[in-house]
């Protein structure tokens, strides 16, 4: 928002204090930015757009599929008497790790994660929790349970909506108190605790997969 | 701050009140089957995941589709106000990746649900009807409203969501996509444990 830092040298005959100058590239620059009439509608082509449906289209074949869509699923795993939502995540995330690790080595994915923030990621995860626990669906499982028919996902919708405006809101206000507390930037599980990569996943693999094993021994 | 803590505990704990009227949930409470089985899911879910980071450098997540969706009802609203809002201008609200991905999956998961003959219809679900009984529908709304409201809230805090932090990040190594999924699960078995079980 700051405009000083895309200017360039002060010129002599700028008259930024009158505040009467509109005509730089900067501060045309920033009418767009503040004019939402002139905002775009479209974030990227329709072409990535197409990209990102196809995939959301998998993406809830499988959710419903594997019964995560259904409330009585979500609420077990809350209530730690059904584990299908912990057998789906978990073999997802023991697919994705060793997959991930191995097209980043050959240069084919980028690391795509979020910034570690311990207050925002500590208090935003347990709102989310409680929030989780009372909808019984969480954001992506929503949209597939309105896809199944399940008419009270589209409440949720109302509720998630409304959350949103009301964090936006907040950011007006209380702009990241919490985002200020332990800020790490991009950290990793491996960099974290000061092994390579290759040595973590050879050995949460195993463990998250001997959980999985555990689950099925136990009965559930 | 007790008297603000005192506000959301209630806020919080309203739900469960009339659960008094409620019926015990049956222990162990006969849990349907998924159509697939949860690892073959899973599995492609992870790969599904790579696909989307290989092909299109992007990751798979939900929560952000619906600020988008609140930004751009606001848009349409009261654009002046949506454009005075940090978070906003930040982060524009248009029709972006995680926003079609979202319309997708209501798609796909309409085309399982058809296939598979799983098509529900309905507003209270088993689980729930069995707790808070059949004439149960104001509270479901109430407690979807609430729940979806903080939910979408703490996922902006947090960063993402089940899907943006419990898969694509976790599977990545994320730190703060672990320790979110660890505060997700722990806020939801408590809330979850007091509606349903206590």
């Amino acid at each position: 928002m700051n405009t000083t830092s895309t200017d360039t040298e002060p010129t002599p005959d700028d008259k930024v204090e009158t505040g009467s100058q509109h005509s730089s590239p900067a501060h045309s620059k920033d009418l767009v930015q503040d004019d939402p009439r002139r905002w775009p509608w479209l974030e990227v082509s329709v072409g990535k757009l197409a990209t990102g449906l196809f995939f959301g289209i998998v993406f809830g074949f499988l959710l419903q599929k594997g019964g995560v869509a259904k409330l009585d699923i979500l609420v077990g795993v809350l209530l730690l008497e059904n584990f299908v939502v912990v057998k789906v995540m978990l073999s997802a995330i023991i697919v994705g790790m060793v997959g991930s690790y191995l097209l980043r080595r050959k240069g084919i994915v980028q690391l795509q994660i979020n910034e570690t923030n311990y207050g925002a990621n500590i208090f935003g995860g347990l709102i989310f929790g409680v929030g989780f626990g009372l909808l019984a669906y969480c954001p992506g499982t929503n949209a597939a349970a309105i896809g199944q028919g399940n008419l009270d996902a589209l409440v949720g919708v109302v509720g998630l909506i409304l959350g949103s405006y009301f964090y936006a809101l907040s950011s007006k206000f209380i702009g990241g108190v919490f985002s200020r507390w332990g800020k790490r930037g991009k950290l990793t599980l491996p960099e974290l605790i000061g092994v390579s990569q290759g040595m973590f996943i050879a050995f949460a693999a195993p463990v998250l997969a001997a959980v999985l094993v555990f689950l099925e021994l136990a009965g559930y | 701050m007790k008297i603000q803590a005192c506000l959301v505990a209630s806020i919080l704990l309203w739900p469960v009140a009339p659960a008094q009227a409620a019926s015990k949930l049956p222990s162990p409470y006969p849990y349907p089957e998924p159509a697939w089985t949860p690892y073959l899911v899973g599995a492609l879910i992870g790969l599904l995941v790579l696909s989307t980071l290989a092909l299109a450098g992007k990751k798979i997540g939900a929560s952000s589709a619906y600020s988008d969706a609140a930004g751009m009802l606001g848009r349409l609203i009261a654009p002046k106000h949506i454009a005075s809002l940090p978070y906003y201008r930040n982060s524009k609200p248009m029709i972006g990746w995680t926003f079609t991905i979202v319309l997708g999956v209501i798609l796909g998961s309409f085309l399982a649900a058809w296939t598979g003959g799983e098509l529900t219809g309905t507003f209270l679900q088993d689980l729930w009807v069995a707790r808070f009984g059949t004439d149960s529908a104001g509270l479901r709304t109430f407690v979807a409203i609430v729940g979806g409201a903080l939910m979408a809230f703490g996922a902006r805090m947090a960063g993402g969501c089940t899907s943006g932090h419990g898969i694509s990040g976790t599977l990545q190594l994320a730190v703060s996509s672990w320790i979110a999924v660890i505060c997700f699960f722990i806020g939801g078995i408590a809330a979850a444990i007091l509606m349903y079980r206590v």
